[in-house]
C-alpha cells in the first residue's frame, strides 16, 4: 500500500499539518481527544499548522499533513495541490477524505435533480458537482478510513511514523472482528441487513455490540491484501439481501451507498440500473 | 475618506472554515461580513428518499462535535409523529447520552478553544507549557465526557445506538455505574473551572440580546421544551411547531449559511441564551457555585460565554450522576410503533443553542422534505452585530489589532461553521 518514503527525521522534530476540506470535522477532533496523549504528541513534533487548535499558522513544508475531507469546490482543486507540493508525507484521515465521504452521494445524482433543490441565490455559492478523494487528485502516502477514524489506529499511526515504521492496518472484514468479541450474528441469527462481511474492520464491532446491523462506516474490506485470502463480494451479500432478507433494490443500494458510497465495490451496487446515475 | 479593509483569511479556533470581512471609509462601516466558506454538502437532498430509520446515521455526519444533537433532533420529530410513547428510563438515558456531548463540546470549547484568548495564547497547547495541569483538567473533563457517549452509544464521535422508539441496546446498571468515580471528579474539577473563567478578565461589552432558547417547566433543557425569548424582546413562549412562522432564514452572498432572524432582528441563541432563560431550573451546585462567581443574571456580554458555558458543563456533570444513581434499565430498549406519514418538527438543545429539524414523511416511511437549522446560522447575524457595535471602540487599533479583536468575539459564540454550512440548498458549477 504504502510504497513511497514514510520515515520523517529524528534529529529534528517533525513539523506536522493538518488541513481541512468538505467534512464534518469529527476526523480532526479526534485529535483533540487523544487526552493526554495530545501533550506527548505535542512534545514529539512541532504542530506547525492545525487551526482548529491554534491561532498560530505557519507556512510549510511540512514533514507530516495529515487531511480531512473531499474535494468539493474548484478552490479545493488548487489548494490541495499546493498542499502536496508543501508535504513530505501526506495522508488522508476519515472516509471524506479517503472516498469522498456521505457527500459524494451527490455524485451519483443527475444535474436535474440539484436543479430542483435550488435555493433562493444559487449564484452565490460555487460548488463541484462531485465530491471526490483526495486520492483522485494528487498522490497520497497512506490512507486512514473510517467514519469517524479510530483514535487508536490514528495512535498507532502517529507512533508508526515517528518510530520510522510503515504503518499497515489490517483490510479483513468486520465479521472477523466481530467473531473474536463472540457478538451473536446480526445477520445470519438477526436476519438484519449487516455489512460486516465486506466492511473494513478497525471499529471495534461497535454497530452488532450495539445489537443493529453494521452500516459500512470503514467502507470496503481491502482487496490490497491478497494474503488476507479475501475478497469483499458486495454484489453476493446484495443478493443474499434480495433473496432472504426480501430487500427491494432500492433498500439495498441505499444500503451500501452511504458513507462509502464512492468506493468499489460498494459504488455499483444498484448503480447500473439507476436512472441518471453517475457511473464515474 | 480613505477606504479601509480589514480581513482574517481563516477564523482559527473554531469547528470548520470561516473568514471575517469588514469594510470601512474612514470611521463609517459599509459592511461586517461573517463569511463562511466551509463547502456545502447537499444533506437536504440526500435525505429525499431516505428511510426515516436512516436519518439519524445520515444528520450525525453533519458535525462531529455535536452528532448527538443532531440524531436527537431527528429521531424527536420521528417520535412526535409516530406519537410513540418512551419508556421514561429510556428518556432518562437520552439526557444523560446529551450530558456526554455537552460535557465534551464544553470542555472543549473552554479549554482548547476559548480560554487561550483570555491568557494571551496562541493554543491551549502553549498554555499547558507554563499551566500544564490546567490543560490536563480539561483533557480529562472532555474524556468524561468522551466515556459517557462511548458507554451508551459505542463511540464519542458519531455514536450508534439511538433510535427512533428508543435505544438499539441499552447498557446494564454496573456498566453505567463504573463512569461514576470519574463524575465524582468532574464534578468538583466543574465547580473549579467556573471559579477559573470567572476569575479571567473580561472586556467590557454588555449588548442588548434577544435570548432564545428552550425552556422546560422542571428540567434544564436538553431535549424538550417550548423556545422561550427573553432579553431585548418581550417574553414569548413559543411551541417549536411554530419555529417557522417566528424566526425566518434569508440566503446573503457572503455565506453558505443561512441567516436567521426573529420577527426580522438578529438574536442570541446558545449557553448565555439558556443560562438566562432556566437559571430557576440548575441543580443547586451549579446554581450556589455561580452565585459565588458575583456575575448577575441576565448575562449580556458574550465574553461571559466562557462561564455560562462551565456552569453547563457542571450542570451536565450533575444531572449525569443523578441519572446514573438512580438508573434502572428499560425492560425492552425499543418502543413498538406504527409509521405513519405526516410533517413533524423538533427541537433540542444542541452544545452551541437550538437545533431544529422538519421531515415529511410518506406512508412508507421515506423522506420527501427535510430542513435543518443549526444554532451557528441563527448566531451569525448577532455575530456581525456584536462587530459592528465593538468596532468603534477600537478603530484606531492598527488592523492586525482589529482582526484580533473580531475574532475573539466570533470564539465567545463557539461557531461551528461546518454545522452551518450543511443544510443550504444551492446550485452546482459542472466541471
Amino acid at each position: 500500500m504504502a510504497t513511497s518514503d514514510m520515515t520523517v527525521s529524528k534529529k529534528i522534530k517533525p513539523r506536522l499539518a493538518v488541513f481541512k476540506f468538505a467534512s464534518c470535522d469529527g476526523c480532526q477532533l479526534s485529535i483533540l481527544s487523544l487526552d493526554e496523549d495530545l501533550l506527548i504528541l505535542d512534545q514529539a513534533v512541532d504542530i506547525a499548522y492545525f487551526p482548529e487548535a491554534s491561532s498560530k499558522m505557519q507556512e510549510g513544508p511540512y514533514d507530516v499533513t495529515l487531511v480531512e475531507g473531499s474535494i468539493s469546490t474548484p478552490e479545493h482543486l488548487h489548494q490541495i495541490a499546493e498542499i502536496r507540493e508543501q508535504s513530505k508525507i501526506l495522508i488522508t484521515i476519515g472516509a471524506c477524505a479517503t472516498a469522498g465521504g456521505l457527500q459524494a452521494l451527490r455524485n451519483f445524482a443527475d444535474a436535474d435533480h440539484f436543479t430542483e433543490v435550488v435555493y433562493a441565490h444559487p449564484e452565490y455559492i460555487e460548488s463541484l458537482s462531485t465530491s471526490t478523494p483526495i486520492s483522485e487528485h494528487v498522490k497520497v502516502d497512506f490512507e486512514l478510513w473510517g467514519c469517524p477514524i479510530d483514535k487508536l489506529q490514528l495512535k498507532q499511526l502517529l507512533s508508526d511514523l515517528l518510530a520510522g515504521v510503515t504503518p499497515r492496518f489490517p483490510g479483513q472484514s468486520l465479521c472477523q472482528e466481530c467473531k473474536r468479541k463472540s457478538e451473536v450474528c446480526v445477520l445470519v441469527s438477526g436476519g438484519e441487513p449487516c455489512l460486516g462481511p465486506v466492511t473494513r474492520t478497525g471499529c471495534g464491532a461497535i454497530c452488532p455490540s450495539m445489537g443493529k446491523p453494521c452500516y459500512g462506516c470503514f467502507g470496503p474490506a481491502d482487496l490490497s491484501f491478497p494474503n488476507d485470502r479475501e475478497q469483499a463480494n458486495a454484489a453476493s451479500l446484495a443478493e443474499r439481501f434480495a433473496t432472504e432478507l426480501k430487500m427491494s433494490e432500492d433498500e439495498i443500494r441505499r444500503r451500501f451507498h452511504l458513507i462509502y458510497s464512492y468506493m468499489s465495490p460498494f459504488k455499483e451496487i444498484g448503480d447500473a440500473d439507476k436512472k441518471g446515475g453517475g457511473n464515474n | 475618506m480613505s477606504s479601509r479593509s480589514i480581513k482574517v483569511d481563516m477564523v482559527a479556533r473554531v469547528e470548520g472554515e470561516g473568514a471575517l470581512d469588514i469594510e470601512m471609509d474612514g470611521n463609517e462601516i459599509r459592511h461586517v461580513h461573517l463569511k463562511i466558506f466551509e463547502p456545502p454538502r447537499f444533506f437536504e437532498a440526500f435525505l429525499q428518499g431516505r428511510h426515516y430509520s436512516e436519518v439519524s446515521d445520515i444528520v450525525a455526519r453533519i458535525c462531529g462535535i455535536c452528532p448527538v444533537a443532531y440524531q436527537m433532533s431527528a429521531v424527536h420529530a420521528f417520535e412526535k409523529l409516530f406519537e410513540v410513547k418512551l419508556d421514561p428510563q429510556v428518556r432518562k438515558l437520552r439526557r444523560l447520552l446529551y450530558c456526554g456531548e455537552w460535557i465534551e463540546s464544553h470542555a472543549l470549547h473552554i479549554y482548547m478553544l476559548h480560554a487561550p484568548d483570555f491568557l494571551g495564547f496562541d493554543s491551549a497547547l502553549e498554555i499547558s507549557k507554563t499551566a500544564p495541569e490546567v490543560v490536563k483538567r480539561g483533557l480529562k473533563l472532555k474524556k468524561v465526557g468522551d466515556a459517557i457517549l462511548e458507554t451508551i452509544g459505542g463511540r464519542a464521535i458519531h455514536p450508534v445506538s439511538l433510535c427512533v422508539g428508543g435505544f438499539t441496546r441499552v447498557p446494564k446498571k454496573e456498566v453505567l455505574a463504573e463512569l461514576l468515580g470519574d463524575l465524582y471528579w468532574a464534578r468538583d474539577a466543574a465547580v473549579e473551572t467556573v471559579h477559573w473563567v470567572a476569575g479571567l478578565d473580561f472586556p467590557d461589552f454588555s449588548q442588548s440580546y434577544t435570548f432564545m432558547s428552550l425552556k422546560h417547566e422542571d428540567e434544564y433543557p436538553f431535549n424538550e421544551g417550548d423556545i422561550f425569548v427573553s432579553g431585548a424582546e418581550d417574553d414569548a413562549q413559543i411551541p417549536v411547531t411554530d419555529y417557522e412562522a417566528h424566526f425566518e432564514e434569508s440566503h446573503v452572498a457572503h455565506s453558505n449559511a443561512l441567516q436567521c432572524h426573529y420577527h426580522s432582528k438578529p438574536y442570541l441563541t446558545g449557553p448565555l441564551s439558556r443560562l438566562n432563560n432556566n437559571r430557576d431550573n440548575l441543580h443547586p451546585l451549579s446554581s450556589s457555585t455561580l452565585d459565588v462567581t458575583g456575575l448577575k443574571l441576565p448575562l449580556n456580554n458574550p465574553f461571559h460565554g466562557i462561564v455560562a458555558r462551565s456552569v453547563e458543563m457542571l450542570e451536565a456533570i450533575e444531572e449525569a450522576i443523578d441519572i446514573i444513581e438512580a438508573y434502572d434499565p428499560p425492560a425492552k430498549p425499543v418502543a413498538e410503533y406504527e409509521v405513519r406519514e405526516g410533517s413533524c418538527m423538533a427541537a433540542t438543545e444542541a452544545p452551541r443553542g437550538v437545533l431544529y429539524h422538519r421531515y415529511r414523511v410518506n406512508a412508507e416511511g421515506l423522506i420527501e422534505e427535510a430542513k435543518i437549522v443549526p444554532p451557528t446560522s441563527q448566531n451569525q447575524s448577532r455575530i456581525e452585530e456584536d462587530i459592528r457595535m465593538l468596532l468603534p471602540s477600537i478603530i484606531d487599533e492598527n488592523d492586525e489589532k482589529i482582526a484580533h479583536e473580531c475574532e475573539r468575539v466570533i470564539r465567545c459564540y463557539d461557531p461551528c461553521i461546518s454545522c452551518a454550512t450543511h443544510f443550504l440548498k444551492l446550485s452546482v458549477t459542472r466541471n
